[in-house]
């Protein structure tokens, strides 16, 4: 029986690992998006044309010191969170008309991995 | 390393391409003027806008290239390629800033270049391959933006634009790529998306 139990219980470890494992793969993906597709206009830690990301998840949208944000980023009262930012990146335009960042992302899977990746960028 | 031969070429291409801004600059105005008549206020605003993200590329290009110059680190024939490409940013700013003015918006100004220097931390640049790294990064961001924006603009002439943007920098991120070593892409469609 014991050899049984420690197999269960191997496998139960190996079922409870598996979710941070997938999300691990998900940050280098977005890390990878992030490189190809975000760095021409940010980086995590200076403003460029766009603002600086580290720490954005969780941030009050239009609130990053030293850079000038237009008046609908501004005045958004927006907190970029999973969903907020899954919007954001999908259409822009679409959740803050007047925006000017006129980039998105249009397949889901990669909005998820720059999610993921922006998340882990404390 | 870059290669000396095709860096010889590119010398020679240096000596021709500066001259030859002025002309790529009124090319793409003259490009703009038909979209440019019919779009309406909020819509040349709007594209005003994104022109306007472009030009801060363009200045950071331009001050990034300056900073590799000026570090020291660039050799020759390295450095000659170097600034060359600057030239290439130089007569983009320079389209980008006579477009957005003859569409009535104001051209985004430029920073200090200590102000570029501490965003792009060029404090860690240390060798010319650092030096490389940080363009070929900025050139594939670049490339990636411009056709990014592409959907967005209300002028189609605009857009157009924007695509030869990219090419220029697409034709920069794949010499620096070759410069470092590194093996091109192997799927097809890696620009863009």
């Amino acid at each position: 029986m014991k050899p049984l139990v420690h197999l269960i219980a191997l496998s139960a470890a190996a079922l409870a690992a598996a979710p941070s494992v997938a999300a691990a793969a998900d940050t280098e993906r977005g890390r990878a998006l992030y490189e190809s597709r975000c760095v021409g206009c940010h980086s995590l830690d200076g403003n460029r044309a766009g603002p600086s990301h580290r720490g954005v998840f969780g941030r009050m949208a239009g609130t990053v010191p030293g850079y000038a944000y237009s008046p609908a980023l501004r005045n958004a009262r927006l907190v970029w969170d999973r969903a907020s930012l899954d919007r954001w990146l999908a259409s822009p335009e679409e959740l803050l008309p007047g925006q000017r960042m006129n980039f998105s992302v249009s397949d889901p899977q990669e909005r998820a991995d720059l999610i993921a990746y922006l998340r882990a960028a404390r | 390393m870059l290669n000396p031969m095709n860096l010889g070429r590119r010398r020679l291409l240096a000596a021709s391409g500066t001259a030859t801004l002025s002309a790529a600059a009124a090319t793409l105005l003259a490009g703009c003027a038909p979209g440019m008549a019919v779009a309406k206020p909020s819509e040349t605003s709007k594209d005003v806008d994104i022109l306007n993200v472009a030009l801060s590329l363009e200045h950071e290009a331009i001050n990034a290239y300056q900073l590799g110059a000026q570090s020291g680190l660039l050799q020759k024939p390295v450095l000659d390629v170097a600034v060359l490409f600057q030239s290439h940013h130089k007569g983009h700013r320079d389209a980008l800033i006579a477009t957005i003015e003859k569409l009535g918006g104001r051209p985004v100004a430029e920073k200090s270049v200590a102000e570029y220097a501490k965003d792009l931390r060029a404090q860690m640049l240390k060798s010319q391959a650092d030096v490389l790294d940080l363009a070929t990064r900025l050139e594939l961001g670049a490339a990636n933006a411009y056709l990014g924006v592409i959907p967005s603009f209300r002028d189609a002439n605009l857009a157009k634009v924007a695509a030869r943007l990219a090419a220029d920098e697409s034709m920069h991120w794949t010499t620096l790529t070759g410069g470092l070593g590194r093996r091109l892409p192997s799927a097809a469609l890696s620009f863009g998306a």
